[in-house]
This record gives C-alpha cells, sequence and structure tokens, in this order.
C-alpha cells in the first residue's frame, strides 16, 4: 500500500508531470465547479490543486502564480456562485489559524493546552462589545435593548481591532501563563481546560453587574468594515455579473471581501509560525518540550520561553476572533466552548503535532468534515428516507429509517474513530513533523 | 586563583542529607575530579551547584560571585555548563541543533530580528552553523549534523552533549559520569577530548566517575565522597594510597585483608 503511493507520487512528480496535473487539476476542478455549484465531488478536485501546488515540484515562480491565480481569480469567481464554498474556505482559513497557533504552544513548545478557544473568544468579544451598540447598553436589562442605541465606534475601526484583538489575547496569554508554567504535562492540561471554561463562563455571565456580555443571548449586530467604495465594486460588479449568471449583492460581496481578510491573516500566519520555528526561539521551544531539564541546564529561561509561546499562540486566536466577530455580525459564549478547544487540538493532532503543513491539511480536513461530508450524508439520507426506495435483501424500507440517524449529529463519533485510527497507523500526523535539514557540504571534506 | 569555591553546603531531602558540608575548591585551568560510591551524593552536588537543587546551607562562588538563588539557566548563563549522567539530548532535533540549543545564551537575535528576517538574524544563524561545525568535529563527530540526535549511537550521544555544553562558551564543564557504558577504546578517545578541552578551549573541568582508570589518568585533583561528606582530597598518588578512600571503595573488611 505504502509502496504504491510511493511510486504513484514519484511518477507524477517527475519532469514535467506536476505541471501538467496542477493545471489540469485547476481547469478540470474550475468548469466542474463551475457547471455544477453543489457538487461535492467538484469542490474536492478543485481543492486538489493547493495540494499538488504545495506537494509537487515545480519553479517556485509558476507555484506562485498558479497559487495566486487561484486564490485570487477562480476561487472568488465560483465562491459567488455558490458562495457556500467561500464559506467552506473561510472556516477553513479561520481554523487553520487557530491551529498554527495551537501548534506553538503543543506542537512546538510541548505544553498541553485545552482551553485555547478562550484567547478567541477574547479576540471576538472585543470587538463585539466595542463594534455594536453593547457600550451604550451597558445599563440597561439584557434582552431589553432599546432599537434606538447607536453604534458607538465607527466601523472602519475594525483594521485597528484587528491588532488590539491580537495583542489583547497574547496578554491575556502571558496572564494565564503566569500561575501555571510552573505545572507540568497533565496539570497544566487541567488548569488550561479551567481557563477556557472561566472565560466561557465569564462571557455567559458578564451581564450582571453591567451589561458587558449580554450573557447567554451574545451580542447582535457587530459591524463590519465596510467594502471599497461603490465605484470600485461597480467595475467588479460589471465584471463579475456575466460570468456567474446572477447579480452580485453586498452580502455576496461581503463573503468574498472576508475570504480575502482570512486568506491575507493565515498567510501572515503561515510566515510568522515557519520564521519563529526556525530561530533561536522555537529551537529554544523545541529543547522545552524535548527534556525542560537540559533545556535550562543549557541556559533557557524557561518561564519566558514558555510566555512567549503562549503569547504568540494566543495572538493567533485573538486576531481569527476579531475577523469571525465581523463575519457573523454576532458572538455568544456557545461558540467557545470546551468542545471547540478539542475540536482545534484534534485538526493539530490529525494533522501532525509540531508540523505546519500539517495542522492545515488537518484544519481544512476536520472542517471540510464537519460543514462538508457529513451534511451531504445527512442531506443524502434525508433524501432517500423520503424516497420509496427499499434495500433489496433485507427488505427495509428507507421511509423507516429513523430521524436520529443523522450523520451531521454523529461529527464527535466520527473524530472520536478517525483520532483513534490515527493514533494506530500514523500517531506522527498526515503530514508528520521533519527537522530542517542543512547544507553542511564542506563538513564532508575534513 | 579559586574559579568555583563551595563552603559548607549542605542539601537535605527529608531526613537524608545528600550532601553535607561539602568545601571544595576548584582552580580555572584544572581537571579536577570527584569520585565515590554509588549514592556518595556526586550527583546531588553536581545539581546543587548547577542551580537544579538549593542547598540548605552553605555558599556556593563561582568566578567570585555568589551562585545561591539562581535558576539552572542563570548559572548557565554565568559559564558554567554540564552533561548528564544518563545522556539528556533533544531527541528528536538534529545534531546541529542540539549545538545551536547550547548556544542560545550566546545568540543575541531578538522578535524582531526573528520575524522581519532582517540582515543581522541571517549573520548570526550563519555564525552559530559554522560555530556548531567546528564543535562537531572539535568532539569527532562526522557527517551526522542532520541526523537526529536519537539516532545516534550511545558514543555519539555522549560526544553530542559535549559539544552542546561546550557551545555556550563557558568557563567551567561539568561532567557527570561521561565515560560510563564505554569500552575501553572509546574510553581512551574520551579521555583525550576531556584533555584538549582543557588545554586547547581553557575550559576548566570538573569529572565525576566511577571509572578508576579514567579519573586516575587524568585528574589533576580528586576529591572523594561517601555519604554525601568529604572524605579524602589529594593528588592521584595521593588518593590511591588513602585509607578511608580504600574502605569506603572496598569494605573496612576487604580493605583489611588487602593490607595483610
Amino acid at each position: 500500500m505504502k509502496n504504491f503511493f510511493d511510486n504513484f507520487y514519484a511518477r507524477i512528480n517527475n519532469g514535467k508531470n506536476p505541471y501538467y496535473v496542477t493545471f489540469g487539476l485547476l481547469i478540470l476542478g474550475a468548469v466542474l465547479v463551475y457547471i455544477s455549484p453543489r457538487s461535492l465531488l467538484a469542490f474536492m478536485i478543485l481543492m486538489l490543486c493547493p495540494m499538488a501546488i504545495y506537494f509537487l515540484n515545480m519553479e517556485t515562480k509558476i507555484k506562485v502564480l498558479i497559487g495566486i491565480l487561484l486564490a485570487v481569480v477562480i476561487i472568488p469567481v465560483l465562491g459567488i456562485r455558490n458562495i457556500f464554498y467561500l464559506e467552506v474556505i473561510f472556516q477553513i482559513s479561520v481554523f487553520a489559524a487557530l491551529a498554527l497557533g495551537l501548534n506553538i504552544v503543543v506542537g512546538m513548545a510541548g505544553l498541553l493546552d485545552l482551553g485555547y478557544v478562550a484567547f478567541y473568544a477574547v479576540g471576538a468579544y472585543l470587538w463585539a462589545i466595542f463594534g455594536s451598540k453593547q457600550l451604550s447598553l451597558l445599563y440597561s436589562v439584557p434582552g431589553a435593548a432599546a432599537a434606538s442605541a447607536e453604534f458607538s465606534l465607527d466601523p472602519r475601526w475594525f483594521w485597528l481591532f484587528l491588532f488590539l484583538g491580537l495583542a489583547l489575547a497574547a496578554l491575556t496569554g502571558i496572564l494565564l501563563g503566569l500561575p501555571v508554567l510552573r505545572l507540568r504535562g497533565d496539570y497544566l492540561a487541567i488548569v488550561t481546560l479551567g481557563f477556557g471554561e472561566v472565560i466561557r463562563v465569564l462571557a455567559l455571565n458578564l451581564d450582571k453587574p453591567i451589561n458587558l456580555t449580554n450573557g447567554p443571548q451574545g451580542i447582535t449586530p457587530i459591524q463590519r468594515p465596510p467594502l471599497p467604495p461603490s465605484y470600485i465594486m461597480d467595475v467588479f460588479r460589471n465584471i463579475l455579473e456575466p460570468i456567474v449568471g446572477h447579480e452580485v449583492t453586498d452580502a455576496q460581496f461581503y463573503n468574498v471581501f472576508f475570504y480575502f481578510i482570512a486568506l491575507i491573516v493565515i498567510m501572515v500566519a503561515i510566515v510568522v509560525a515557519r520564521r519563529l520555528e526556525d530561530s533561536r526561539i522555537g529551537r529554544a521551544w523545541t529543547a522545552i518540550r524535548e527534556d525542560e531539564t537540559a533545556a535550562i541546564a543549557m541556559g533557557i529561561p524557561l518561564v519566558q520561553m514558555k510566555l512567549y509561546a503562549f503569547a504568540a499562540g494566543a495572538s493567533f486566536a485573538g486576531i481569527m476572533g476579531v475577523i469571525y466577530g465581523a463575519n457573523r455580525t454576532f458572538v455568544s459564549p456557545e461558540s467557545f466552548s470546551f468542545l471547540q478547544s478539542i475540536g482545534v487540538l484534534t485538526m493539530v493532532i490529525l494533522g501532525g503535532l509540531g508540523s505546519i503543513p500539517g495542522v492545515i491539511i488537518g484544519a481544512a480536513v476536520v472542517v471540510f468534515l464537519n460543514i462538508q461530508v457529513l451534511q451531504t450524508f445527512s442531506l443524502f439520507l434525508s433524501s432517500l428516507r423520503q424516497s420509496d426506495a427499499v434495500i433489496p435483501i433485507i427488505n427495509f424500507a428507507w421511509r423507516d429509517l429513523s430521524n436520529q440517524l443523522d450523520p451531521a449529529k454523529y461529527q464527535k463519533l466520527v473524530f472520536g474513530l478517525i483520532l483513534v485510527i490515527m493514533m494506530i497507523y500514523r500517531p506522527a500526523g498526515l503530514i508528520p513533523a521533519e527537522r530542517r535539514q542543512r547544507e553542511l557540504t564542506h563538513e564532508e571534506d575534513e | 586563583m579559586a574559579l568555583l569555591k563551595t563552603t559548607n553546603v549542605v542539601k537535605r531531602f527529608g531526613g537524608l542529607t545528600a550532601v553535607n558540608k561539602i568545601n571544595l575548591v576548584f582552580e580555572k585551568g584544572q581537571i579536577a575530579s570527584i569520585i565515590g560510591p554509588n549514592g556518595a551524593g556526586k550527583t546531588t552536588f553536581f545539581n546543587t551547584l548547577t542551580g537544579i537543587y538549593t542547598p540548605e546551607e552553605g555558599e556556593i562562588e563561582f568566578d567570585g560571585r555568589s551562585l545561591i538563588g539562581l535558576r539552572p539557566d542563570q548559572v548557565a548563563t554565568r559559564g558554567i555548563a554540564r552533561t548528564f549522567q544518563n545522556i539528556r539530548l533533544f531527541g528528536s532535533m538534529t545534531v546541529i541543533e542540539n549545538i545551536l540549543v547550547g548556544m542560545h545564551i550566546r545568540l543575541k537575535q531578538t522578535g524582531m530580528d526573528i520575524l522581519f528576517r532582517r540582515k543581522f538574524f541571517f549573520e548570526e544563524e550563519a555564525e552559530a552553523e559554522e560555530r556548531a561545525k567546528e564543535l562537531m568535529s572539535f568532539v569527532g563527530l562526522r557527517n551526522v549534523g542532520n541526523e537526529l540526535a536519537r539516532n545516534l549511537p550511545y558514543g555519539g550521544q555522549r560526544r553530542i552533549e559535549i559539544a552542546r555544553a561546550l557551545a555556550a562558551n563557558p568557563s567551567l564543564i561539568l561532567l557527570d559520569e561521561p565515560t560510563a557504558g564505554m569500552n575501553p577504546n572509546e574510553t581512551a578517545d574520551a579521555i583525550k577530548l576531556f584533555r584538549s578541552i582543557r588545554d586547547d578551549k581553557g575550559i576548566t573541568v570538573l569529572l565525576i566517575e566511577h571509572d578508576m582508570r579514567v579519573i586516575m589518568n587524568i585528574s589533576e585533583r580528586i576529591s572523594v565522597m561517601d555519604y554525601g561528606e568529604k572524605i579524602a582530597e589529594g593528588t592521584p598518588a595521593e588518593i590511591r594510597s588513602d585509607q578511608r578512600v580504600i574502605e569506603a571503595y572496598l569494605g573496612r573488611e576487604a580493605a583489611a585483608a588487602t593490607q595483610a
């Protein structure tokens, strides 16, 4: 089996083949998605294209060119035809950034953090409180909001709040880190788990004595940053409408807009994570993960380095929190439950602890399974239920299938199974972490 | 000149006094060693020196300044590097990365240098890599820079650990049973290496050893510990003929038998 894959990979990675494969996937995927915007298979073929760009040997220039073509032209255009794809990619970007952040803490520095979404919540609630009418409702009873309330800030403040969210989450990371970093392993995991719950419960209960978070109802509406001026949007509209074949609304443009914001943030996050990894700080993190006693004997200040890890990891979540709040125009404590933390951890473990490409793939797989594959199965089953189809031999009518049997509800079961299977057959993840190989040629001359 | 001086150092674990009033002076440029039977408190003494344990009583002075109350990383920054009795490498990092971690306290790159990949970052990394390669050939490792440390054979791992300790440019290196588990050939090579650490790099070497041949061969000064106390001190010749040392190693009756 492994041999088969190796041979297959070697063959398509040979000579000019990568170019044919990548362009083939790009064109085939784009055409298929264009023809049938709802097909899961078509979308998966298109999504193979970025993987081909990453894994196959091609000239860097060509790779960048195809990447830009795909990300800036093809996906937005196809996305406007079926807005759902932009949503999928947006969610993948959000969770990939979270996974990259958690990967710094868990994968590189080896600090098991089970409350990671707390930092995401900090970013989301920051913009939710300042970017909504909440500040003028501080003294009103939750739920009895006066309709006349005003937004407290201009929506353009969003751009500044991206950085404030990042900074506040980093600060929260440090505040959490200070008391708990003397703990190791299991103890640290338990404390971070508690911390994650504390943040959620705070969000749930800070509607009294002053109504800061609006309690369980959450905060809405939250402002979005304004789209570019209308004369620019009209240019896009005129280009896009004939291609996608229907009118393009502002709501659809917003989906594209957030897709681009998320894309830029995830690009920056990847660069930052890679640069940190390959530096004095990244090496110190790995050393701490491998052996704390040896690391400290080498002069690595444990507390300081662990705080850096917590702050860096948290900042990724903080900035994505702000974007998430604005995108949804709604935040509530439910979005930041313990299961979300576990979900992000699943992505990191599935992709490969400590592996940057790995955790991105991990995020993509989990999100894809979550909001697309399982949903599709659910829809398929429910359409069977409504039909007269019968399973032949056992003579079972689909109509009689229980409504309880809904794949979308078995999300956790599927993740659990995936994790069990991964731990048995591929414990290092889909793309295991690799150490950088250095050019050490002159060593051999000696 | 005394590089390291301990005065009445005491370390207790509950009712057990593992290190009891140890007074030692190590001169700059010496190769000195501490010997003693199993459980004599040698490694505990090392851990007390390097800040892993804080002594209950006593004073440790290094280079004229007290080390009491410093964390292990601060002790390392002062210029004491060490290896461990049971090898403690960063197993899933490459050999060269292990040595680069040893250079941590010597590297000056800041977060900004790292994130923006400023010129200084590349210069410093290139320089560090160059030094790491030099250290690898100094300890006699070749063509393994990109191997994961855990994949090296035992002797190689010992060498990486020494290279990693040397990477910090220490003025004193503490080696905890560095030849344990080595065959005679490897031991002979190791002795050469310890000598050249002192002779070529000017670093003071302090060893803990079990192997009498190693100790007698390279030590200029030997301190003997038993039950947490220093029972003898002197040159190899003096130690060899010291009645209390023989007793500690062989037991009183056996020692008497050899005398007879």
